[in-house]
């Protein structure tokens, strides 16, 4: 029997705010335990939470940008549970009336664009973080994050494959990045995934059941849990057995799902209006600020690299994949207007050197200008490609700039016709035999001539002008 | 009865809860009234009636994005039952 699976994502972000969501502590990131709290996030009795204002700015702005309704009423919610990352034992949530509903995100995947539903986008604060101790039987809490402003995404179960969830979550990225609302990180949470799964057979409507994944802390971790409880679902169904609704952890280390004892699932959170809130009310000014505020996003962008640079559709899509990586090509090609050869270095060195130093591109040793240098040597011919490609290199190596790096180790290019000539008059002389068989109709051995000159050169014999003497010189041997 | 005594139990449980079999008859006994006393207002028409937050028509009032101090850590800790001077100190999670 074939099989379909049925995907729905939950992401949370972080929202990149100064505050946090309901009070006025700092957001910072590494500060001493406890260090950023007060009687509010710390759920004093008798402290009221106030909405930051940016907050609900920014989750405007992703609730635009995901073509989604926005509720001019919403509310907050409490959801009650107990845990020691969480002192009011309520996280402040919205349940009933999200911020916004009913929007989409059309996806890049390898099969084309597939559009994406999003049920809902609402607004949250974040728990504290539990550190445990190895040997004594205790938990240290530290609640600097508590309330840090959230926005939960949620999808429709529209992705059929974990590459369509992978393609999707990356665009949710991109966005988020793009808008400014949130770091994106990942592996220190900053964006969270958790995923809703079930298979069914293909060609039918009913849903399957589900198994709820968590613990996927990287694009690649996501496309391989789903992968794998799509199969553990697929044997269970086709050995006879039968699945049970769960949450389950993922294991990055064996790549496997382990399941969540059924008594750490058993939430039953007993939401209801948080009597400390008011009601939200969205008014239509701050939507029009925001919408005229929204910044060209990746796909656009994408759109605008093909039509006015005139590059590739694929290349288009890689660099505008990141927005610094987008600005990094656009203020090349801004000193060096040739946006095919920006294209062409970004996409081969710059994206190898980028990756295997894992060096954030804003901080890259070699800068947009130090690019253009390189590739304006290059086009004037003081150095041949494969010159620029061993001073790419040393550039990233040294920090140091193209022209400094060509004058140090003497590698401009020679295209000095005289000094060539001389240099392949004595090539041909020492070489008679491969001579008289080119003579002879052995004309594919003009490579090996030219090998021996770029060797004689150590590669700075601009290759034209290496073959147009070549030839010349070949040909008056003859008579 | 509209409550069981395994409902109590239940609820309890998630309230971290610890009941003598008294109280649970007693507290039975209670959330029971309440419930009598949902199904009472249950009964009035609120067709075409918003839900009201409150007597008067408000909406939350939103704050700027501002940092200000934030307590000391002695201050935050100050009324823990048990810190190491930098953390709160809880009985271990379990993972």
């Amino acid at each position: 029997m074939e099989f379909e699976s049925v995907i729905g994502l939950e992401v949370h972000a972080q929202l990149l705010t100064e505050t946090k969501a309901f009070c006025s502590c700092t957001t910072k990131f590494g500060s001493a335990p406890n260090s950023n709290t007060c009687p509010i996030c710390l759920g004093m009795p008798g402290s009221l939470p106030v909405l930051n204002k940016r907050a609900l700015e920014f989750t405007v702005l992703m609730a635009i940008a995901c073509n989604c309704e926005i509720n001019e009423i919403s509310r907050f919610a409490r959801k009650n549970y107990y845990y020691p990352d969480l002192p009011k034992n309520y996280q402040i949530s919205q349940y009933e009336l999200p911020v916004a509903e009913h929007g989409w995100v059309d996806v890049d995947t390898s099969t084309g664009f597939k559009r994406i539903g999003i049920t809902r986008i609402h607004m949250e604060e974040d728990a504290g973080k539990l550190i445990h101790d190895d040997r004594k039987p205790v938990s240290y809490v530290d609640l600097n994050r508590t309330g840090v402003p959230l926005i939960e995404i949620v999808s429709e179960p529209d992705m059929r494959s974990p590459e369509d969830a992978a393609a999707y979550l990356k665009s949710l990225h991109s966005i988020l990045v793009y808008l400014g609302i949130c770091d994106g990180n990942m592996e220190e949470g900053s964006f969270r995934c958790d995923a809703n799964v079930s298979i069914r057979p293909k060609g039918q409507t009913y849903l399957g059941t589900k198994t709820e994944l968590k613990n996927m802390n990287s694009f690649k971790n996501v496309q391989k849990g789903l992968q794998h409880e799509i199969e553990r679902h697929e044997n269970t169904l086709l050995g006879g057995g039968n699945l049970i609704q769960e949450t389950r952890l993922f294991d990055p280390a064996s790549g496997t799902t382990i399941s969540m004892r059924s008594k750490e699932q058993a939430h039953d959170y007993r939401y209801f209006p948080d009597p400390d809130l008011l009601p939200l009310r969205v008014d239509l000014e701050l939507i029009e600020r925001m919408r005229k505020s929204l910044p060209e996003l990746a796909c656009q962008k994408k759109e605008r690299f093909v039509r006015d640079f005139g590059i590739p559709e694929y290349d288009a899509g890689v660099l505008t994949a990141e927005r610094s990586l987008a600005e990094y090509f656009e203020k090349a090609v801004e000193i060096f207007p040739n946006p095919k050869s920006v294209s062409n270095w970004m996409m081969t060195e710059f994206m190898r050197f980028l990756k295997a130093s894992g060096t954030a591109i804003v901080s890259a040793p070699v800068q947009p200008s130090d690019l253009a240098g390189l590739l304006s040597m290059m086009e004037r011919g003081a150095i041949s490609g494969k010159i620029g490609k061993v001073v790419f290199e040393e550039m990233w190596k040294t920090g140091k700039d193209s022209n400094q790096i060509v004058e140090e180790r003497g590698l401009v290019q020679v295209s000095d016709v005289t000094e060539i000539t001389d240099m392949i008059r004595k090539i041909l002389l020492d070489n008679p035999g491969e001579v008289t068989r080119y003579l002879n109709g052995k004309t594919q051995l003009i490579a090996f001539f030219v090998g021996q000159t770029m060797k004689a050169t150590r590669g700075r014999a601009n290759p034209q002008i290496v073959n147009e003497i070549l030839t010349d010189e070949l040909e008056k041997l003859r008579n | 009865m509209k409550i069981t005594l395994e409902q109590v139990d239940y609820v309890s449980a998630l309230g971290r809860l610890a009941l003598s079999p008294d109280e649970k008859t007693k507290f039975m006994g209670q959330l029971d009234d309440i419930l009598k006393y949902m199904d009472t207002l249950e009964s009035v028409s609120t067709d075409n009636v918003e839900p009201m937050a409150g007597p008067v028509e408000l909406f939350t009032p939103l704050r700027e994005d501002l940092v200000r101090p934030s307590l000391s850590v002695d201050q935050a800790l100050a009324n823990a039952p048990s810190s190491d001077g930098s953390s709160f100190v809880v009985p271990k999670i379990i993972e």
